[in-house]
């Protein structure tokens, strides 16, 4: 990095139109890669409320009144929930797809086609993404 | 500007005119050079203006930067306007530029026909040889900046030391203990060998790929693609022999050798020389897996 004096954003995020696919997929990748880390703790908390369910009496489990049923329904019903799990659909598939091809790009192959198969990832998870919709909105609204 | 100061001199030296004779040369001279640097001055910017004005020109945005000078101590970028030649590239217009206008612009070039590596520059958000890139294959204006990720020394030129510093890490150069048998026998390497490291050869270390890599700029113990394509074209020579090889192995597998590499392709895609470094890089990493890991 260069000390001598603040060069701004051209050093890193500031040529993004200069970007090449590539960079593109490494970006999206890290982006996708911590999107689903912190989708993790979320998915611990949530599902953690089932320890103090299990302690319900089996009653209140089959009646689904306990706090684990309570927690998934209640999240369930909120509009932003549902479009977040299209969105977590979406960032899931491409860091699937996208770590595929660099599991190839380590083994050596395919390294000419590394931008074409950068587009297919993001093709195939636009493509993913909207056969969703319906499922995770239905009965949303 | 320059009228005050002369006449000043003018009068001054008129009173000692009888006794120093001498001095009346040296005026004259100085007065010489100051009509000469006043012509030069108009001639610069006649032909800036004439430039300006001409519709077949190319509009240079050129970085401008030195610690030296008081004026140029904050970054600023200077416009040039230089008349298109067919075939001009990103090298003739700036040189056309500090011959015509501003003979203070300071760039690194030498052979003009990218076999030596000292024009690599920043051309339109990209990391380009400047003697191999055409003028009319980019959008104008043609903004020209040093290489980003180093030291600027002064204008374009930046400091290349830390690169040449990683590129000596790697031994570059030809070691085998492996000798032939006769005095003078040639140590020949087959078709195949030379064909598998040909490409890795053509590197003229310009700095481009470094200077692309996110994680060489955030890394400065991460070897960067040239150096690593550098340990490529010994490691895979043949004729360097099996404990040469292990001794390369031992320098690119450490934790900021191949290991940083995060296939970005950003070296691959600025390379002027077209080296495949990220597949060089993949291999050498497979390379280092097969030599720790013994299963069979």
């Amino acid at each position: 990095m260069s000390q001598s004096y603040n060069r701004g954003l051209i050093e890193d995020f500031g040529r993004w139109r200069e970007f090449e696919a590539g960079m593109w997929a490494w970006i999206f990748h890290k982006f996708t890669g911590w999107v689903l880390i912190g989708y993790l703790f979320t998915h611990i908390a949530v599902l953690s409320t089932g320890i103090p369910a299990a302690g319900a009496g089996e009653a209140a489990i089959a009646a689904g009144n306990d706090v684990y049923t309570q927690t998934i329904v209640s999240l369930e019903g909120l509009l932003l929930v549902r479009l977040l799990e299209v969105g977590l659909l979406a960032v899931a598939v491409f860091h699937m797809l996208n770590g595929t091809r660099l599991l190839l790009t380590d083994l050596g192959i395919g390294l000419e086609a590394q931008d074409k198969s950068f587009y297919a990832s993001l093709i195939l998870t636009g493509a993913i993404t909207v056969a969703s919709v319906p499922t995770f909105i239905a009965g949303a609204f | 500007m320059s009228t005050q100061i002369p006449k000043q001199t003018e009068e001054s030296s008129e009173t000692e005119a009888e006794t120093q004779p001498a001095s009346k040369g040296e005026e004259r001279r100085a007065e010489k050079r100051r009509r000469a640097a006043e012509r030069r001055e108009q001639r610069q910017e006649e032909e800036a203006e004439k430039a300006a004005a001409d519709e077949s020109t190319v509009e240079l945005k050129v970085f401008r930067y030195d610690p030296q000078v008081e004026g140029k101590q904050e970054p600023r970028f200077d416009t040039f306007h230089v008349p298109f030649t067919k075939g001009m590239t990103v090298l003739d217009a700036l040189m056309y530029a500090r011959d015509t206008y501003d003979s203070s612009l300071t760039f690194r070039h030498s052979c003009r026909q990218a076999v030596c590596g000292s024009d690599a520059m920043f051309v339109n958000g990209g990391q380009k040889l400047a003697c191999k890139t055409q003028i009319s294959d980019l959008d104008e204006p043609v903004r020209v900046e040093p290489l980003p990720h180093a030291e600027v020394t002064k204008d374009l030129v930046v400091d290349m030391e830390h690169f040449y510093d990683q590129m000596e890490a790697v031994e570059p150069y030809f070691q085998t203990n492996e000798y032939p048998d006769g005095e003078l026998e040639e140590q020949r390497q087959d078709r195949e060998n030379r064909e598998k490291i040909k490409m890795s050869t053509r590197c003229i270390w310009c700095g481009a790929c470094m200077s692309s890599c996110n994680i060489a700029a955030g890394d400065n113990e991460y070897l960067g693609p040239a150096a690593i394509n550098k340990a490529y074209r010994f490691a895979m020579d043949e004729r360097e022999g099996e404990d040469i090889k292990q001794k390369r192995l031992e320098i690119i597998e450490q934790e900021h050798g191949v290991w940083r590499c995060q296939t970005q392709f950003s070296c691959t895609e600025v390379c002027p020389k077209d080296i495949p470094l990220t597949e060089h890089i993949q291999e050498l990493k497979r390379e280092a897996v097969k030599n720790n890991l013994k299963f069979w």
